[in-house]
């Protein structure tokens, strides 16, 4: 697996999940700035990490979405490049269109860093083929602005598409208000592209891979990821 | 010299906060009137905050040496060597007055400027942690400050990607007119690029890095340096506001330039800004320093060369540089979005020399600036001690039970979950313990290493016996560093106390700083770094004194620590360090029966050395599967808190001729809760026996309930819903 980590000034996970990265795919990722504006050949994942790109003083991932890296991110996608986008990630690629909807303040209007419990509600896709149909996994989260929102029109197209990967749950898997942090619409953590090579998710998997540090339930993300990228090629 | 600005009057003396024996002093120095840009300079050099006038000759007391430390006191913060060639560069620092002005933004440029005090020396920093003192909560303040100071923390912290990890929260009405907010940074560097502050070579540049200067904060350092009366509020342009985005770009920017080999000394822009930095830059390293202040980036146009001096704007740093390495550093810093400006040089005449405008507005003796500060040996009278409160006469109000029940959901002892939930604390994914334990553990680097990081300290055993107050706060440190299987290193002390003027405030400054020393000593566990803050006093009434102390230990695999959560059904739940029975100063005593009365309880440094040691021993071996040290609330508030981490019960037993509120809720110290397999029991206590520890045995763990006949059992989920639902309920508005 080839990934490429893009570093926006502010971005502040790029370590952790360059780290996960090099754990899982045993390859080094390639660091891209800002400022770049192309990806190293033969990249096969684009991953934007979390944190608070030029300071998230407008919108989170306004910015971001129109710096110079983008239109290269948007070609990569377009020709059906894996691209993956936590927490302020997410945030970038709906401000860039690649995804719809909008992550607003959570409900409580309060950051919340904690471990949510997360139902996988597919596995036959390039990023969670890792998981079990229906596997609740345990996975933190660390986000002001995670409560996912779009018109009704676009949440039933998600829903009817089967475009939901991850959505908050209880332990057992129940989708439950109780168990959905941050108020987003239908327990909705992490959401496909219509061609299925994009996603976006709040919470961190990066920051569950290993059992001295938390827990494992994040592995299966990356290391499916290198499973579809090795069978691809 | 000094065109346009007005003279000097002894009104404008006071305003700046100098008496008029300290005024007379500057012109002994100097032999002149000074300027008004040299009358600020002065004053930001000798308020309180700076130059440590009143506490100076007592903190001379503190130990400060060990094999494995590198930079004691002095610097930007204090470096410790934990092999394989890695230090960690740590230090704790107040942001009081400001936090209670305006909370959001004091708290963060708290944070901030810890951060910097700690990447300014090499380090990256790898957590962070905080103590927070706060008012009564009915206090109709109260609420409005931890809710501003939280988020503050949170905001910068979380923004500038460090993981906040622990520290302490609590109430006490003797904080209403004075919130303490103590931000602690740790940052791990190789012990072979640590740097300095001290300059070296004539003629050297001297660059201006990172955000432009602003109006902001100016005398920000003098403010922290007087006594609040009635409209403090209105010195909120003093506050200065944070800015993490820029904090973490200098970050970057500034390890690029160190490891690129650009730096030759380096000093963040903390109080008293640039005047603080330059001077002490040129005085560390028995040079002078010239200044063109024309080439300061500023933010807003017409600033006086008295403004530039005395801003307190964040984020930024100033460096001497290899000449020949300009370009590279420059075009470092351009990358990176930040100002980078040539705004000085060294010299060799040892003066300070300040120009503006192309006329010369300071020009001073650089090293009489810090070290001709006036030094006060402040009169002060020992606090007097209380009696020892008799348990025996001390009547229950209620049964055990019910005052389990009430103590953990009491202000002090509630969870902090709501808090700590708000501050980032798995950032860098090396948080090997999260916040809710004795102490946080990080991982260093990949591992085996870790690092074991608490802030303690009890101010009601300090009010009421400062000397034994300041032995238990390093004891309590230490007790928890060691609870989850560190050795501990050392310390940084946050020294937090009234107006150094009245004798009595005095007093519980040189006791408190006595007990640090002497149990400092005792533990092997020295200062590296420390802060004083002092008039931390609202209307004449002081705080509590409050000496935080911020400790830092080492597992050498971190994956061999404890934890305090119980770990299995039927396993042998032991008392390591003997029965307990204090309620002087008790939360028991306060919270039950309404009384903050009684000596505190004493701290017996060579028990608590060799109980701790043996604790140690037996998580290193495997042996201890659960460990929890005694402190608020006494023993049974930690197994409840044992019991609630995991949900599993225990079934316990009072010893036949104890009193039984004093032995479940008094505070005796140098004591542990430990768990270990059934079968292991008896060696273990044998194993105590030898080493001279006493030990007996509890109970075992059990069921879902805590079992203490003839009490009634209690649920742990009761438990978990009283304990977790104080907080978030007084947040939410419910009263006090």
């Amino acid at each position: 697996m080839k990934s490429a980590v893009v570093v926006f000034p502010g971005i502040n996970r790029e370590r952790d999940m360059a780290r996960t990265l090099r754990l899982v795919s045993g390859r080094e990722p390639a660091m891209l700035w800002h400022a770049d504006t192309a990806l190293p050949a033969g990249t096969d994942l684009v991953v934007i990490p979390g944190g608070f790109s030029y300071g998230d003083y407008l919108r989170c991932g306004a910015i971001a979405a129109r710096s110079p890296i983008m239109p290269a991110i948007h070609d990569f996608a377009a020709k059906g490049g894996l691209v993956l986008g936590v927490c302020n990630g997410f945030q970038i690629l709906c401000e860039a269109a690649l995804l719809p909807g909008v992550l607003m303040r959570n409900q409580n209007l309060r950051f919340i860093c904690r471990d949510v419990f997360l139902r996988v509600e597919r596995s036959d896709t390039p990023f969670t083929r890792g998981y079990n149909a229906g596997q609740v996994i345990r996975v933190p989260v660390a986000h002001g602005e995670g409560n996912y929102i779009a018109d009704s029109e676009t949440i039933a197209k998600l829903e009817g598409e089967g475009r939901v990967l991850f959505r908050y749950a209880s332990p057992d898997g129940l989708v439950d208000p109780n168990w959905n942090h941050n108020g987003a619409i239908n327990g909705i953590a992490g959401i496909l592209n219509e061609r299925g090579n994009v996603l976006g998710m709040m919470p961190h998997p990066e920051n569950h891979v290993e059992g001295a540090i938390g827990s494992t339930a994040g592995r299966g993300l990356f290391a499916g990821l290198v499973e579809h990228l090795a069978r691809a090629a | 010299m000094s065109p346009n600005e007005p003279p000097i009057t002894p009104e404008l003396v006071a305003e700046h906060g100098l008496k008029p024996d300290e005024y007379r002093r500057i012109l002994d120095l100097i032999g002149r009137a000074p300027t008004l840009t040299e009358l600020g300079i002065f004053s930001a050099m000798w308020n309180e905050h700076c130059s440590y006038k009143s506490s100076r000759v007592h903190l001379r007391g503190l130990p400060t040496k060990a094999p494995w430390v590198i930079q004691g006191p002095g610097e930007n913060a204090g470096v410790i060597d934990i092999g394989g060639g890695l230090a960690v560069v740590f230090k704790m620092e107040s942001h009081n007055h400001p936090s209670y002005i305006e909370p959001y933004q004091g708290a963060a440029t708290g944070v901030g400027g810890i951060l910097r005090d700690v990447f300014t020396m090499g380090a990256r920093p790898i957590a962070c942690l905080n103590a927070l003192s706060f008012g009564d909560p009915a206090h109709p303040k109260t609420r409005h400050l931890v809710s501003g100071v939280v988020a503050g923390i949170g905001g910068y912290g979380n923004s500038f990607g460090v993981p906040t990890v622990g520290g302490q929260v609590r109430f006490h009405s003797r904080y209403n007119g004075n919130i303490l907010v103590n931000a602690m940074a740790v940052g791990l560097a190789e012990t072979d690029k640590i740097f300095y502050a001290a300059a070296s070579g004539v003629g050297m540049p001297i660059v201006y890095l990172g955000s432009k200067t602003g109006r902001d904060g100016i005398h920000g350092a003098s403010m922290a340096s007087a006594e609040f009366g009635e409209g403090a509020e209105e010195k909120r342009p003093t506050v200065q506001v944070g800015d993490p985005f820029s904090e973490k770009l200098l970050l970057e920017a500034c390890l690029e330039i160190m490891a690129k080999g650009c730096v030759i000394a380096i000093q963040d822009m903390g109080a008293a800004g640039l005047t603080s930095s330059a001077t002490e830059m040129g005085a560390k390293g028995d040079l002078g320093v010239t200044l063109d202040l024309d080439k300061v980036p500023t933010r807003e146009t017409g600033m006086t060369a008295y403004e530039m001096m005395l801003s307190e704007s964040q984020e930024r740093m100033l460096m001497v540089l290899k000449p020949e390495k300009e370009a590279e550093a420059e075009a470092i810093f351009r990358k990176w979005g930040l100002d980078f400006a040539v705004v000085g040089e060294t010299t060799a005449t040892k003066r300070f020399i300040v120009r503006h405008g192309g006329k010369v507005m300071a020009d001073l003796p650089i090293k009489e600036l810090g070290s001709e500060a006036p030094v006060y040996q402040r009169p002060f009278v020992e606090t007097p001690k209380q009696p020892a409160v008799d348990a025996a006469s001390v009547k229950p109000p209620m049964s055990v039970a019910d005052a389990l029940q009430k103590l953990i959901a009491t202000p002090d002892l509630s969870s902090k979950r709501w808090v700590w939930e708000q501050y980032d604390h798995i950032i860098g994914g090396n948080t090997v313990q999260r916040p809710g334990g004795d102490a946080a553990m990080v991982r260093v680097l990949d591992g085996p290493k870790g690092l074991a990081l608490t802030a303690d300290v009890t101010p009601r055993y300090c009010e009421a016996d400062p000397f034994e107050g300041g032995k238990q706060a390093v004891a309590e440190a230490w007790r928890n560093l060691t609870a989850v299987g560190a050795k501990p290193l050392a310390l940084t002390d946050n020294l937090n106390f009234g107006n150094p003027e009245k004798p009595e405030i005095m007093g519980q400054f040189v006791g408190c700083v006595r007990g640090i020393a002497e149990a400092c000593q005792a533990l092997d566990f020295p200062v590296v770094s420390g802060n004083v803050s002092l008039y931390n006093e609202t209307q004449g009434r002081g705080i509590l004194p409050t000496p935080t102390i911020g400790g830092v230990g080492l597992l050498e695999d971190f994956t061999k620590s404890a934890t305090l959560a119980f770990k299995a059904q039927g396993e042998a739940i032991l008392l390591i360090g003997g029965a307990p029975s204090w309620l002087g100063q008790s939360l028991y005593l306060r919270d039950i029966c309404g009384r903050e009365a009684g000596a505190p309880p004493p701290v017996d440094l060579a028990a608590e050395r060799r109980h701790g040691d043996f604790v140690r021993g037996l998580i290193a071996s495997g042996a201890a599967t659960a460990v929890h040290d005694l402190s608020d609330g006494g023993l049974l508030v930690a197994l409840a808190e044992m019991a609630m981490a995991s949900g599993i019960g225990a079934e316990l037993e009072t010893p036949a001729k104890a009193l039984p509120h004093a032995f479940w809720f008094g505070e005796d110290q140098g004591r542990y809760v430990v768990t270990v397999k059934a079968s292991d029991a008896a060696a273990m206590l044998e194993k105590a026996a030898k080493a001279a520890v006493p030990a007996q045995r509890l109970g075992r763990t059990a069921g879902d309930a805590l079992i203490l006949p003839p009490e009634r059992p209690i649920l742990i989920a009761t438990l978990v819903n009283r304990f977790e639902g104080w907080l978030p309920g007084y947040m939410a508005g419910s009263a006090a």
